[in-house]
């Protein structure tokens, strides 16, 4: 019986003494984290947008320029194509946004808990790996005229001998724009709705109202949307500012003549003529001026739209255009998988393409040319992609768990003014600040330098490892750490033998997605990189008006492939790890 | 020599003692108190029961004893080992042993590295460890089960194993917070005896709060009611 247990006698004292350093170096520690973390993370967002903003008002000391002045504003208002910019950078950024989210909110009330719902919620995670401008890539060889949907059809269908003179991609309504975000976009809106779904009372609304004889689509919007839409809101605002400030996709699928506001601006920043920097720096700090505005706009549209629905929610009315909604929302999704798995096909098709005629549907001859050919340059900037996404992941990944550490021992978790915070580099437009970064760079001698170039991938990496990395974190049982003190291990054994081991999943999945962000940045490695550093993505933009597409899609399939790969990894590595723990074993 | 013996408990086993306790949850801008200069003595080897509804307090009070509690309670008095004061000991260095409503066994180990978990480092040896391990599996009647998943076992087995783990880390006193309320009616009366039969038998003060006259009664010791304030 139990007195057969202790055969071992032996003394604590030396376990208590080293249990009691470890306790006051934590505390220490973990207690500065989060201090760090935000200046880390908000010292260079505000210093940029100084840094920018000031050149703005004509204070340039490195152009000699130190009379406040607002001769520049003069100069961009006059500028001819800015209207026309603007109203394409506005019409691509509120319909981009609106369609992305009135598709999510579409599929969610109408397929929720169905079989297909569940289908296309796996297909979720690998379609938000893949960077936007690779998905833009593929999405232009398989929609221009002389895309590979034409081939297919050509000249059987068409008639077509040579590509038509039409503008399909690049087009002055921005609508390819348009879609090619909408693509990207819906599917993120869709995975937060699904998040904030799972976390609130949704279910019990959703039953309760389909007892009292609603209709799913009517039950949803009616019952659901009203509690979930203030969880969704920041990713919304983060979406709008993201549709109206991005560069890369809009290079790849844009309007040209005039482009959207901010690939102007880059253009102007990029100009030999030094002159132009301060026209630049303006419309930088001009473009902020826009997305604060929208996001403005966008809140009173909510509160409007709030207003105006409010009597139709309690109207008792119990369907809500149920099957037109249904059959829209599916054939929608349908589509976006078919051209997700379009875009992916077609680049790598090209990346091994010696001759493809117009109007063949296949190419005639194969060929490793454009990866040979290539071989240098491929290699040099996949190896600077993987470094950049594997340290800027990790540290994020580091800086969130001490963050996060941080709150369980202290028992209070960060309000919603961090959360805030944490969405203030998604939402503040990249070229409205990085060029300010650059400066201060500059100034630190650090510009150009892997330093710079991880730190500034750094400010878009960590929002999004902490967001992924918050929830598991903060809903892990507690009393399993607990348990482990109760059972003599410090707080160092028990976070290392319980707390990160029962997280193994999320934390490779946050790594994964720190990852997948990192390699898809553009304009980060563009600016903090002083031009000195090239990766898979700014090699594939800055090549895609080229027109050579085997080239360019060699550098696009690499760049989706890298974070599929990662995501890969994270997965079967925690399958393979968990293989025989059945409690941790479900992905 | 005395088998006994816990390190822990550097001599012979000591009472668990509360002194003038008094315990309020500050809550939603409601301060609401729980406990109010409470005295309470276990001697080693009693079992002493708290019986009363669920959202008295109940838990929060073994929170406390193990120093585990969340922050947002206030807390005054003392709890002490003998004469040793331990209330402002971090939870590592008290030696009490917790078992919950849920066997709370950790997913990513194994049942025998669970067990190994629990003991202390000092048995350095592998061979040691590996032994104390074999012993205790042997007492829960799993003899062969070290290399299993616990998400394998039933719910009685994994329980046993809670238990096991808990008397491997040498515990000075042992809290027991419903540890048999998931538990169906044949599968808890055994389990009931076979948790007191070893505190009892490893001497233990045993403080025990459930909301079943059924425990209170088997444990055969002092049962106080709450509320008590």
């Amino acid at each position: 019986m139990a007195e057969t247990l202790w055969p071992i006698a032996f003394s604590a004292a030396s376990r208590q003494n080293m249990v009691k350093i470890s306790i006051i170096t934590d505390c220490l520690s973990l207690k500065y984290v989060p201090a760090f973390t935000l200046l880390v993370f908000l010292g260079p967002l505000g210093a940029g947008l100084i840094g920018t903003i000031l050149p703005a008002f004509g204070y340039f000391p490195a152009l000699g320029a130190e009379d406040f002045s607002l001769l520049s504003w003069r100069y961009l208002l006059d500028y001819p194509a800015l209207p026309e910019a603007l109203h394409l950078t506005l019409l691509s950024g509120f319909v981009a946004t609106a369609l992305s989210l009135s598709l999510a909110i579409a599929f969610t009330a109408a397929w929720q808990g169905r079989p297909s719902f569940n289908r296309v919620r796996k297909l979720l995670a690998p379609i938000l790996a893949i960077p936007h401008s690779a998905l833009a890539i593929g999405f232009a060889f398989l929609l221009a005229p002389s895309g590979w949907i034409a081939r297919l059809f050509s000249p059987g269908v068409t008639g077509w001998d040579t590509p038509p003179d039409i503008a399909i991609i690049h087009d002055p309504f921005a609508v390819s724009l348009i879609l090619g975000l909408v693509i990207k976009e819906t599917p993120y809106l869709l995975l937060m709705i699904i998040a904030a779904c799972d976390q609130g009372q949704a279910r019990q609304r959703l039953v309760l109202a389909q007892t009292l004889g609603y209709s799913p689509v009517a039950a949803w919007i009616k019952a659901v949307l009203p509690l979930i839409y203030r969880q969704i809101r920041l990713p919304i605002y983060a979406v709008l500012a993201f549709s109206l400030s991005v560069v890369d996709v809009a290079l790849v699928l844009g309007p040209t003549a005039p482009p959207t506001l901010p690939v102007l601006i880059v253009r102007w920043f990029n100009d030999p003529d030094l002159s132009y920097r301060a026209l630049a720096s303006t419309a930088a700090a001009f473009q902020l001026v826009i997305v604060v505005l929208s996001i403005l706009v966008w809140y009173l549209l909510e509160q409007l739209m709030a207003q105006i629905f409010r009597h139709w929610l309690s109207n008792g009315q119990r369907s809500c255009a149920e099957r037109t909604i249904s059959f829209l929302s599916r054939s929608f999704f349908q589509i976006l998988g078919g051209v997700f798995c379009g875009s992916l096909l077609v680049i790598a098709i090209w990346s091994f393409t010696r001759r493809w005629r117009y109007p063949d549907a296949f190419p005639s001859e194969w060929s490793i040319q454009s990866w040979q050919n290539n071989l240098d340059t491929l290699l040099l900037s996949s190896s600077t992609t993987l470094i950049v996404g594997s340290i800027s992941a990790l540290i994020a990944v580091i800086l969130s768990v001490a963050c996060l550490e941080n709150e369980k021992r202290r028992g209070k978790t960060a309000g919603s003014g961090a959360l805030w915070l944490l969405y203030l580099p998604l939402m503040i437009p990249q070229v409205s600040f990085l060029f300010g970064t650059q400066v201060i760079a500059i100034k630190l001698d650090i510009d150009g330098s892997w330093l710079a170039l991880i730190w500034s991938h750094l400010l878009f990496v960590l929002p999004y490892v902490f967001l992924s990395l918050a929830e598991p974190y903060r809903f892990q049982d507690n009393r399993f750490v607990n348990i482990a003190h109760c059972l003599g291990a410090s707080p160092w054994r028990a976070f290392w033998k319980v707390r990160l081991p029962m997280l193994l999943r999320p934390l490779l999945f946050a790594l994964a997605i720190g990852f997948a962000v990192s390699v898809a940045q553009y304009l980060p490695t563009l600016f903090a990189g002083g031009g000195r550093f090239m990766t898979l993505t700014t090699e594939a933009v800055n090549l895609s008006a080229s027109g050579n597409r085997r080239i360019i899609s060699v550098y696009a399939l690499l760049q989706g492939l890298f974070p599929l790969l990662a995501f890969s990894a994270a997965i079967g590595f925690s399958n393979f790890t968990f293989r025989h723990r059945k409690a941790l074993s479900q992905s | 020599m005395n088998t006994h013996q816990r390190p822990g408990a550097a001599q012979a086993p000591e009472p668990l003692i509360l002194k003038d306790l008094t315990l309020s949850l500050f809550r939603a801008g409601v301060n609401r108190t729980l406990f109010n200069k409470f005295d309470l003595e276990i001697q080693p080897g009693e079992i002493t029961t708290i019986m009363g509804p669920s959202g008295c307090g109940k838990s929060s009070l073994l929170s406390f004893i193990s120093g585990t509690l969340a922050k947002d309670f206030t807390v005054d008095g003392r709890v002490c080992l003998g004469q040793r004061d331990i209330t402002d000991s971090p939870p590592e260095q008290r030696h009490i042993g917790m078992l919950f409503q849920e066997d709370l066994l950790f997913p990513h180990l194994s049942v025998g590295e669970n067990l190994g978990f629990g003991i202390p480092a000092v048995v350095r040896q592998k061979t040691d460890r590996k032994m104390l391990i074999e012993q205790a599996l042997e007492e829960a009647g799993l003899s062969g089960f070290a290399d299993q998943d616990p998400a394998t076992l039933s719910g009685g087995q994994r329980a046993r194993v809670a238990v096991m783990r808990t008397l491997l880390s040498r515990p000075s006193a042992l809290l027991l917070d419903e540890p048999f309320s998931k538990l169906d009616s044949a599968l808890r009366e055994r389990f009931r005896t076979f948790v007191f039969d070893h505190a009892r038998a490893h001497n233990l003060p045993t403080l025990l709060v459930t909301h079943d006259p059924e425990d209170a009664r088997s444990a055969e010791g002092v049962i106080l009611n709450m509320p008590f304030v």
